[in-house]
């Protein structure tokens, strides 16, 4: 069983210290920020490593950083034969919120990542089925984003009282 | 001639909607089936029927306690659980010592709401596919668990109850006798219900070898609570990441071993949530001996709920499995983001994985053993 800061380490001797940030609030779990494009290949290591073997993915959730203009996806994860847990995140700018879909490596990113397009507007690439999934497909807008305007109407049926 | 009209008839396929008003789909939920005669070669499930913006609700509500009341609404049967994940959060991120009366109020609470939620999924299983008896049998028990109820929190079904550092009000004098009392009468039930439902015949023909999912496949699809322990993973939150006080005391995990059928069939995800009404009883009975007469439970609640910056991911064992908040605090009177990470949603996901090559009457079966509430699959 590892922490955070030995996983980082870890990950900061195959990939190099520049790759990965380690960041944390002053309270809660740290967590470690990966660049987009490496996202794939860092989440298979993570996943099929002996003494990493972070093989469930409990979570999954998209987040709007108004401030820095900018969208993330936050993975939690863990590892049922070592019992560790590593948090890790990506963040894309709004203009271009294009994350690669890691439904291939953990299954239970599928809907999770649907969920996340439906309410943010984040777009995985190579995800099977990119479909909204809590909202109609013709809903306009992102629910979850924090300048979202609720559409007026939605065919023909107002959505205010 | 002869041959054409052969081969178009072996292969026209049929699509139709299972739902979204469909007794056995337990909820709003659409299933789109794609078959093949009786045999089902594609389900799609269709959902966001009772999406009521839980997560949007709770960014905008400006207070952190005002939030607990939607909690309960996401999984309606077991509104207890539910609550005690997010105030178990809110009060980790306070670092908030909460009073051990407090904690074991809960335990018991929690504990009871998970008999009466098992049972609600055991009987509704039962009648899906055809048991009528055993669902009464049932419902008569967790009757007792909601007057028990009622008597506590003032409510039958959504409670309201938890509080972030304690809880809403004491119990009542009788707390401690009543919950005794049901523990005392409801064990005998326990076999009483294995006798009628879980070891009859046409029971077992319509759950064994069905709807087997895999534990390589279990977990790579994040599965969790009984459908994880159905397919022989001895893992329970409250033992493998133990929160409150369920390091104090002394039970059991109960798993799937294929006893009637293949490992991680629809009868084996039935027969851990049975088991687990005992261990449920083991719980309560520990706590209610251990639990202090004396205390303020509202001694420990802040007057202001303001966490500092930062951010966590908290999990419990809800009746269902791993409920998770992902909560994230910008130093503000409400959550800048609350994600709810609910095991239904993730159970009804790996649907298509393990009911493709089943037929009609079985996908009620595999509905049916991985027990969904849409509440908390829409959110």
């Amino acid at each position: 069983m590892k922490n955070t800061e030995e996983l980082f380490e870890y990950l900061a001797t195959h990939f190099g210290e520049d790759l990965f940030t380690i960041e944390g609030g002053d309270i809660g779990e740290k967590w470690i920020t990966i660049p987009a494009e490496r996202l794939k290949e860092v989440a298979k290591f993570l996943r099929d490593d002996d003494s990493l073997l972070l093989d469930m993915l409990m979570c999954l959730s998209g987040v709007h950083y108004p401030d820095d203009n900018e969208l993330g996806v936050t993975y939690h994860t863990h590892s049922t034969e070592n019992s560790h847990k590593l948090t890790f995140k990506v963040r894309v700018s709004v203009d271009n919120p294009v994350v690669p879909s890691l439904e291939s490596i953990w299954k239970t990113a599928d809907w999770h990542e649907r969920e996340a397009y439906d309410m943010f507007g984040i777009i995985f690439e190579g995800h099977p089925n990119h479909t909204r999934i809590l909202c109609p497909d013709d809903w306009e807008g992102y629910p979850l984003r924090k300048d979202y305007v609720p559409q007026e109407f939605y065919q023909g049926i107002t959505t205010r009282e | 001639m002869t041959t054409d009209t052969e081969n178009t008839i072996g292969k026209r396929e049929m699509t139709i909607n299972m739902g979204p008003q469909h007794p056995s789909t337990h909820g709003v939920l659409r299933l789109e089936l794609v078959l093949d005669g009786e045999i089902i070669n594609k389900v799609t499930p269709f959902i966001g029927y009772l999406h009521r913006c839980f997560e949007k609700y709770a960014e905008e509500v400006k207070d952190y306690s005002k939030v607990i009341p939607y909690t309960d609404r996401m999984d309606y049967v077991s509104a207890i659980n539910q609550e005690h994940g997010y105030v178990l959060g809110i009060e980790r991120m306070l670092e908030i010592e909460v009073p051990d009366r407090v904690e074991h109020i809960r335990v018991i609470v929690a504990e009871l709401q998970r008999i009466a939620s098992h049972l609600l999924g055991i009987g509704a299983f039962g009648l899906d596919l055809g048991a009528f008896t055993p669902f009464l049998y049932c419902f008569t028990e967790r009757e007792k668990i909601l007057d028990i109820f009622e008597r506590t929190t003032g409510a039958r079904l959504l409670y309201n109850y938890m509080a972030v550092g304690g809880l809403m009000r004491d119990v009542h004098d009788d707390f401690k006798k009543d919950t005794t009392e049901f523990v005392k009468t409801f064990r005998p039930k326990i076999k009483e219900l294995n006798d009628l439902l879980s070891y009859n015949e046409i029971f077992i023909k319509r759950t064994a070898n069905i709807g087997v999912l895999p534990e390589k496949v279990a977990i790579n699809y994040a599965a969790s609570g009984p459908v994880l322990r159905g397919s022989g993973v001895k893992w329970d939150l409250r033992k493998n990441d133990p929160y409150s006080i369920y390091d104090r005391f002394d039970f059991d995990i109960p798993v799937g071993t294929g006893e009637v059928g293949t490992l991680g069939d629809c009868w084996d995800r039935y027969i851990v949530r049975v088991r687990e009404l005992e261990q449920s009883l083991r719980i309560i009975e520990q706590a209610v001996e251990a639990m202090p007469d004396e205390g303020d439970v509202m001694e420990a609640i802040p007057k202001r709920i303001r966490p500092k910056e930062g951010e966590l991911y908290v999990r419990t064992e809800s009746p269902r499995g791993e409920l998770g908040y992902y909560i994230i605090s910008d130093k503000s009177a409400n959550p800048f983001r609350i994600k709810a990470r609910t095991p239904s949603f993730v159970h009804l996901s790996m649907l298509p994985a393990i009911s493709t090559g089943a037929l009609i009457a079985d996908m009620v079966s595999i509905v049916g053993s991985i027990d969904i509430v849409l509440g908390e699959v829409d959110r």
